[in-house]
């Protein structure tokens, strides 16, 4: 990696770079040779929403030469409670675009590479390979998997950080030596268990918190200062400022990084993570639940049949939007199975699909004969049948 | 000793991030987090009563996994012990 870098190669610094860093430059931990080694350093951000934007504009304020984004969303006005490359204006627009226009006017000498694509076990190694290091600023368990591995056989060092409500975990995986995401979670939790930011929620300000320490460890790294956070999690809880750390260590059964691996290309993480191929006959039917989808509800509905929308949200979203449904919170429904008409056929409704699912679930266990969950939630009513209902 | 749970199992414990208990080993205390809150116990065990696979459970700052007498090692008041579960959120 660039800590390896002959200091002879490494690229001089412009009049405008000495002026520019010059805070840097009188650091010793840094100097002119620690900034030389940032210019000629290439990181991939994994992911430009709420880790991946403190992140990106940091690295390239610090000077940081080349900067990989690899993103495939579009903005979306929820987006922008946290993620702070992107605004108002940026609605709708390539993710990756807009990031690209801040960093640009941030620092114009930077070199950005756009990898506009869903990060997968087909493309990983052939966009990682040509980075220093990676910044997993991800959202989902498969790609975590996906980006560790590829890590780990590319021999790059993973700057790790992840968030949910106000808790955040950050570390260095995949460093030479040291553990991998895989030595401190062998499995992954069965889908549904762990919510998503999206149905958990987040508070705004702790992607910046734990990017921010991503960056700072990518630094660092290339730098080759300090003690980079290999061999340790780092614990945040914004609620109570509360910073502990735990002892990690790679483990030599570790599949991946261990001393014997069984894992040596890239997998399907999706199958990994239990996650069903999309095909269609199993999108229909998950865990013994039949899913309709939001254009099959909104025909249904038209069509005037006798449906029970069961909205198991909490009452402050309802408020937000709702779709007429009947509003129990998942917490009260076993309570209130006397309001849930058994006889009627049942589509239970939540924002994105996951918290009705295991709702459903239970209902089908309670003996209710005809249950199904409404794929998608909230979310996809807005997005497909009716744009008026507000996102959150 | 106190036990801290997570953010994405205080659901299930009551909306409460800490527990004190006066157990004697660490399993002792996770048994007793268990009978204090129920709803718990499906997500940090298995079927057969092991810890499930991605539930990391540390005794101060190691690993309960890599000491010696993993869950059967000896706790004191002074202790903490940590559930640790994987987290994705990113975006």
């Amino acid at each position: 990696m660039a800590t390896a870098t002959m200091a002879l190669e490494l690229p001089e610094l412009t009049r405008d770079d000495l002026s520019r860093y010059s805070r840097h430059l009188i650091l010793p931990e840094v100097g002119e040779e620690g900034q030389r080694k940032l210019k000629a350093a290439r990181v991939l951000c994994v992911g430009t929403g709420g880790l991946g934007s403190p992140l990106a504009l940091y690295l390239a304020a610090a000077g940081v030469g080349t900067l990989g984004l690899v993103d495939f969303d579009v903005v979306d006005e929820s987006n922008l409670q946290r993620q702070i490359i992107h605004s108002t204006a940026d609605i709708g627009r390539k993710k990756l675009d807009s990031a690209a226009e801040k960093l640009e006017a941030l620092n114009p000498e930077l070199n950005v590479v756009k990898h506009d694509t869903l990060l997968s076990s087909a493309n990983a190694l052939d966009i990682l390979k040509d980075y220093d290091v990676i910044a997993d600023g991800t959202d989902n368990f498969p790609t975590r998997y996906l980006v560790n591995d590829a890590c780990v056989l590319l021999g790059k060092p993973n700057a790790y950080g992840s968030i949910f409500r106000f808790e955040g975990q950050a570390s260095v995986f995949a460093a030479e030596n040291g553990p991998c995401y895989r030595c401190l979670y062998p499995e992954p939790p069965p889908p549904g268990l762990v919510p998503s930011c999206a149905e958990g929620g987040v508070l705004g300000i702790l992607p910046g918190l734990v990017g921010v320490i991503q960056a700072t460890e990518t630094i660092k790294l290339i730098l080759g200062i300090g003690s980079p956070l290999i061999g340790r999690l780092l614990l945040v809880d914004a609620l109570n400022m509360r910073f502990r750390e735990l002892k990690l260590r790679r483990n030599p059964e570790c599949p991946v990084c261990g001393d014997h691996p069984t894992v040596t290309r890239l997998i399907d993480y999706q199958q990994f993570c239990g996650i069903a191929p999309a095909a269609k006959e199993e999108i229909a039917v998950k865990n013994g639940i039949p899913q309709m989808s939001v254009t099959e509800l909104k025909r249904r509905l038209d069509a005037g049949d006798d449906l029970f929308i069961l909205d198991v949200r909490e009452p402050f979203e309802y408020q937000i939007a709702n779709i007429g449904g009947t509003l129990i919170p998942q917490g009260q429904v076993p309570h209130r199975l006397n309001e849930i008409d058994r006889d009627r056929e049942i589509v239970v409704q939540c924002k994105s699909g996951g918290r009705s699912q295991r709702i459903a679930e239970f209902l089908q266990q309670e003996g209710y004969p005809k249950v199904t969950n409404l794929a998608g939630g909230i979310l996809a009513w807005s997005n497909e049948v009716d744009p008026s209902v507000p996102k959150y | 000793m106190t036990i801290y749970i997570p953010t994405p199992l205080r659901a299930f414990a009551g909306g409460k991030d800490t527990l004190e208990v006066h157990a004697g080993t660490v399993s002792g205390a996770l048994d007793e987090l268990t009978e204090v809150f129920p709803d718990l116990r499906k997500h940090l065990f298995t079927g057969e009563g092991k810890l499930r696979a991605f539930v990391n459970v540390y005794l101060n700052d190691e690993d309960v996994r890599y000491l010696p007498a993993k869950e059967a090692t000896a706790v004191s008041a002074a202790d903490t012990l940590s559930i640790v579960p994987s987290i994705a959120g990113g975006v």
